[in-house]
């Protein structure tokens, strides 16, 4: 039974612009904008969650998407 | 049936502790307060209490705190060196408001001083001596009967207050034996801490017209953050200016507005005396020697006794300084209560002073002396 | 706006934390509420304790019940909190400083006494509340703001202090091996008896400059590269081992655990 579809998601205002889970995802979905971390290339986004994990401030995260 | 039984001072302290409550002991050997630790080593299983000797007289004070504010009712005790540790936490507890007694039995200072002498050196300690503004009440027991009642006492108004009580002893009534009459179980009025009507209310949230919030021991659901930072409602840390002077000030009109509550004092023969002692502690009981004594002389001497030393009596006494000839403050010290009889007499009457430093009691004979030269 | 595990075991309202861009403590507090949600603990028997500096500011963030002491006391406060109440679940969380130089007395008796508290040391090697001084844990030669011309002392190695002291579990995790880190919080938990778990962290802001290592993301880095796993340490040699990071389960025996043995006390004296 393939897992819920997970979606990547924000919340700039929690970001303080480390980079840490832009330097560590493995599929360079992510990037600084400004000091702040934006999603860049979602389409290569694999869900591993290593930018949630590696996150010291708790503004990525993988969401559960309710299917349509 | 009358329950009379032979009783150091400190143990009157331990079955007074019970006999309020207590059921948590964390404490470090030290003369001459050990036999309380001993004592709650013994007797606090006994009543399914718990005991620990820590490692140092700091994480004692941690560890009654802490027992406290998981909602059992804690006691440590120590003496001078150990009260000199135990003052950052004692703080904290100010602030935090967590309620526990901390019982001083005081011996001759400074330092390691004369461990087994007594002394009554602590008494400016125990109200300045952690940093900052902060609320303080201090009791100091006469009789080895005092230690029993006095110590639920400080229990009581610890747990109703929300903030440390001392029970300021020293080696005479610490180590002192005699009969004291135990109080009938349940004869004593027992004071618990009220617990919140709402486990959602932020924990420092006080009733309108409250100046003491009601928060639930840790474990009760009502989860929240406890702090030494100067804090808001939910006791999360806040730089607000705002939020700290109202924050002090409470702390503060705790006891200041509630005085006629918290005080306590002994007058004897104060109606038309001429000369008034004011003695405290150990002390006391060679005061009321001197007064027979001087009593049969002819002379007209009564007896003012700070029971809570913080805070102290002030008003009572500066009406009975107005009808005096003479104040005469004794006290095992360099003079620290007198600081306090000079601010409050001021010039209503002369001020005497006997104090000792080295470890002797002071005699009935050398208060009298001083009754009599003035 | 959060995950469901920073909305169960976060108090919300109080985010973004106060740790520097990078800090490894927010991962590290991240993995304590990871730990607590796979053991599916009752949020109100946790108790939480720390004491002062960078990492004791995590009991705050943190919906439990929870108290940030004085600095280097958190176990003797949470000494009293168990022995007073068994039932509940006690957790420290310390800094290496608070937990080592000032509180180290209180580290190594809650260890010889077994009592049943998880003790988790955030390691930063720094004193950086207070502005980047060396601490007990900073590395030989190393700099802060009062070592200007390198440390002189032999830093600590606590988990070994513990169990010299007496800890029956100890292990070491890090802010880069959040998932690792996670297990040995876990596994401390569920231990009966004194659990030491020092979790590598990083300070990007003064270790990080101090020292130049670079960027959070290289410290980060460094960890990844110079981790190595407690199996494959035994077959290298001190040298080898020299400035690596040996990250996993350090030690575990079995002793009576405190509270327990005092309960049988209890239970032999009580006068009904």
């Amino acid at each position: 039974m393939a897992g819920k579809a997970k979606k990547l998601v924000l919340n700039v205002g929690w970001c303080k612009g480390c980079g840490v889970c832009a330097a560590f995802c493995p599929k360079g979905v992510l990037d600084l904008k400004g000091d702040k971390i934006a999603i860049v290339a979602e389409d290569k986004c694999i869900r591993c969650g290593l930018c949630e994990i590696r996150c010291p401030d708790y503004a990525i995260w993988l969401e559960e998407v309710e299917n349509a | 049936m009358k329950n009379v039984k032979l009783m150091q001072g400190n143990q009157a302290c331990v079955e007074g502790a019970l006999a309020a409550g207590c059921r948590f002991y964390a404490g470090y050997p030290i003369t001459p307060s050990t036999e309380i630790a001993e004592g709650c080593a013994a007797r606090l299983p006994q009543v399914g209490g718990r005991f620990i000797q820590m490692e140092d007289e700091i994480a004692s004070c941690a560890a009654a705190i802490g027992a406290s504010a998981a909602g059992v009712k804690a006691m440590t005790a120590t003496s001078g060196p150990g009260f000199s540790l135990k003052q950052e936490n004692l703080g904290y507890a100010c602030l935090t408001e967590i309620p526990f007694v901390l019982v001083d039995v005081q011996r001759a200072g400074p330092s390691t001083g004369l461990p087994t002498s007594p002394s009554q050196g602590d008494v400016m300690q125990a109200r300045w001596g952690t940093h900052g503004d902060h609320p303080v009440i201090a009791l100091s027991p006469s009789t080895v009967e005092e230690c029993y009642t006095l110590c639920v006492r400080a229990f009581n108004l610890s747990e109703k207050y929300r903030t440390p009580v001392i029970f300021l002893m020293d080696e005479i009534v610490g180590h002192l034996r005699e009969s004291i009459q135990i109080p009938e179980e349940g004869s004593l009025e027992i004071v618990n801490r009220t617990m919140p009507k709402d486990l959602n209310a932020p924990a420092y949230e006080c009733e309108p017209g409250s100046l003491i919030p009601s928060f639930a021991p840790f474990g009760h659901g009502q989860r929240y953050n406890v702090t030494g930072l100067i804090h808001a409602k939910d006791g999360f840390p806040t730089n607000s200016t705002e939020i700290a002077h109202n924050q002090v000030k409470r702390l503060m009109a705790k006891i200041d507005e509630n005085l006629d509550d918290i005080l306590s004092w002994e007058e004897k023969d104060t109606e038309d005396a001429d000369v008034l002692l004011v003695c405290y502690g150990g002390t006391a009981r060679s005061a009321y020697s001197a007064m027979e004594d001087l009593q049969k002389e002819g002379i007209k001497v009564g007896l003012f006794r700070p029971i809570t030393i913080w805070p102290f009596p002030a008003k009572r006494l500066e009406e009975l300084s107005r009808k005096v000839k003479k104040v005469v403050v004794a006290e095992h010290n360099n003079g620290q209560i007198l600081l306090e009889v000079e601010r409050v007499v001021k010039n209503n009457c002369k001020i005497d002073f006997i104090g000792k430093v080295n470890g002797t009691v002071i005699t009935p004979d050398e208060i009298a002396n001083v009754v009599k030269e003035g | 706006m959060a995950s469901n595990l920073v909305k169960k075991y976060f108090r919300e309202d109080h985010l973004p934390h106060i740790w520097c861009p990078g800090c490894g403590h927010g991962v590290l507090m991240k993995d304590v509420a990871q730990a607590v949600e796979n053991l599916g603990l009752d949020k109100d028997k946790v108790v939480l304790v720390s004491g002062i500096g960078c990492s004791s500011r995590a009991a705050g963030y943190m919906d439990f019940n929870t108290m940030h002491t004085t600095h280097g006391r958190a176990l003797a406060f949470a000494t009293g909190i168990k022995m007073a109440r068994p039932e509940l679940e006690v957790i420290c969380i310390m800094g290496d400083g608070d937990a080592s130089a000032i509180g180290g007395n209180h580290l190594i008796h809650a260890a010889r006494r077994n009592i049943g508290i998880t003790a988790i040391v955030f390691n930063n090697d720094i004193y950086g509340m207070t502005g980047g001084q060396y601490s007990p844990t900073t590395p030989y030669g190393e700099k802060g703001t009062t070592a200007p011309y390198g440390n002189i002392d032999r830093p600590f190695d606590i988990p070994k202090v513990a169990e010299a002291a007496g800890a029956t579990y100890t292990a070491r995790g890090s802010a880069y091996d959040a998932v690792r880190t996670t297990k040995l919080i876990e596994e401390g938990i569920r231990h009966k008896g004194f659990s030491v778990i020092e979790c590598a962290s990083i300070c990007p802001t003064y270790y990080g400059r101090k020292n130049k290592k670079g960027s959070a993301v290289d410290m980060f880095r460094w960890q990844k590269e110079n981790s190595v796993s407690v199996e494959k340490a035994k077959t290298m040699t001190p040298e080898e081992l020299e400035g690596k990071l040996v990250i996993g389960e350090l030690s575990r025996s079995e002793f009576p655990e405190l509270t327990e043995q005092y309960q049988k006390i209890i239970d032999k004296v009580q006068i009904k």
